[in-house]
């Protein structure tokens, strides 16, 4: 997948530029990633430890402060990829930057997504006696997690950056319309699913506030984590598609070489 | 805690889900960042 990038400055094969091998990391990560550890830290000690088992779901709710959240985070990883998409489909500067932010939430949403499809199956077991049903709520998540392997799928297809940026953004922008249809599934159907407890209609909390903050805890937690993912990503595609176009220039030069007329005694035009 | 094995077992597999990917992504950078000019890493 090459082209040229014009985020990216142009690099040429012969280029002896230096590079002290620096990564992905900055003091922002860096301080975002401690930030991260230590919602963790406090969201194992809320979640496992201080909050208070449920009166109906018992100790089973200690799942949601990682279930909710990570569906929540995954949400908005997923409006952030419909908007970068947006972004560079309709921006008249076309900036792969947009489709690299894209590409890098929706992985990461894809991945909470995950995550919370093997907590909510958990929880299930403990709360409704088995693992899945093809339940609305069920059914529509999974199906949105099997939109976004389709979405990460078209990006890795053969092409040009910007191929993969028009593609990859009609997709990023259709597969967000799915979100609503995931949050109001248990209204629009009858589902074993319990409605919003936190983002209802009526605006109403019923959740004791100690189970309320762990939730909270679980969200900053995963918040952080998403952001800080988020750089490093941005970051990693952005080296990747450098290299790509070095390597098309490297490639592009070695032809050039091979097609150049040779004399019989082997030197190269010009120089006999 | 009745369910323990259900509940710290989701935990564990959070916890080691979101670690390895952080691994990777810290990993590539490091790996990309050596062939990539340091002018060229707009984050610095």
């Amino acid at each position: 997948m090459t082209t040229t990038d014009p985020t990216l400055s142009q690099t040429d094969p012969a280029d002896a530029r230096p590079s002290t091998g620096a990564g992905t990391g900055t003091r922002a990560t860096r301080i975002i990633g401690i930030a991260t550890i230590i919602a963790m830290g406090w969201l194992v000690a809320f979640g496992l430890g201080f909050s208070p088992e449920d009166r109906d779901q018992r100790e089973s709710v200690r799942l949601l402060y990682v279930h909710v959240p990570t569906i929540w985070i995954a949400y908005l990883a997923f409006i952030v990829t419909a908007v970068a998409s947006a972004m560079y489909f309709f921006g008249k500067k076309k900036s792969l930057g947009w489709d690299r932010l894209a590409g890098a939430s929706a992985e990461i949403g894809t991945a909470f997504v995950a995550v919370t499809l093997v907590i909510g199956a958990m929880w299930g077991r403990l709360t409704w006696g088995v693992f899945w049903q093809w339940d609305a709520r069920l059914t529509t998540t999974a199906l949105l997690f099997v939109t976004y392997i389709g979405y990460l799928a078209v990006r890795r297809l053969d092409g040009t950056h910007e191929q993969r940026a028009r593609r990859s953004a009609v997709i990023g922008m259709l597969a967000v319309l799915e979100i609503p249809l995931v949050h109001w599934s248990v209204r629009l159907w009858r589902s074993l699913h319990q409605e919003a407890t936190v983002l209802g209609t009526d605006g109403d909390v019923s959740m004791d506030g100690l189970m309320l903050f762990s939730l909270f805890v679980g969200v900053l937690a995963f918040s952080l984590l998403y952001v800080w993912l988020v750089m490093h990503r941005t970051r990693v595609m952005a080296m990747e598609d450098l290299l790509d176009d070095r390597d098309l220039d490297d490639a592009l030069a070695a032809r050039h070489a091979e097609a150049r007329p040779v004399d019989i005694g082997g030197n190269e035009e010009g120089t006999a | 805690m009745e369910d323990a094995g259900f509940i710290i077992g989701g935990y564990v597999l959070t916890f080691i889900t979101v670690s390895f990917m952080s691994w990777r992504v810290v990993r590539a950078g490091k790996r990309l960042g050596k062939q990539v000019p340091d002018a060229d890493k707009y984050w610095l």
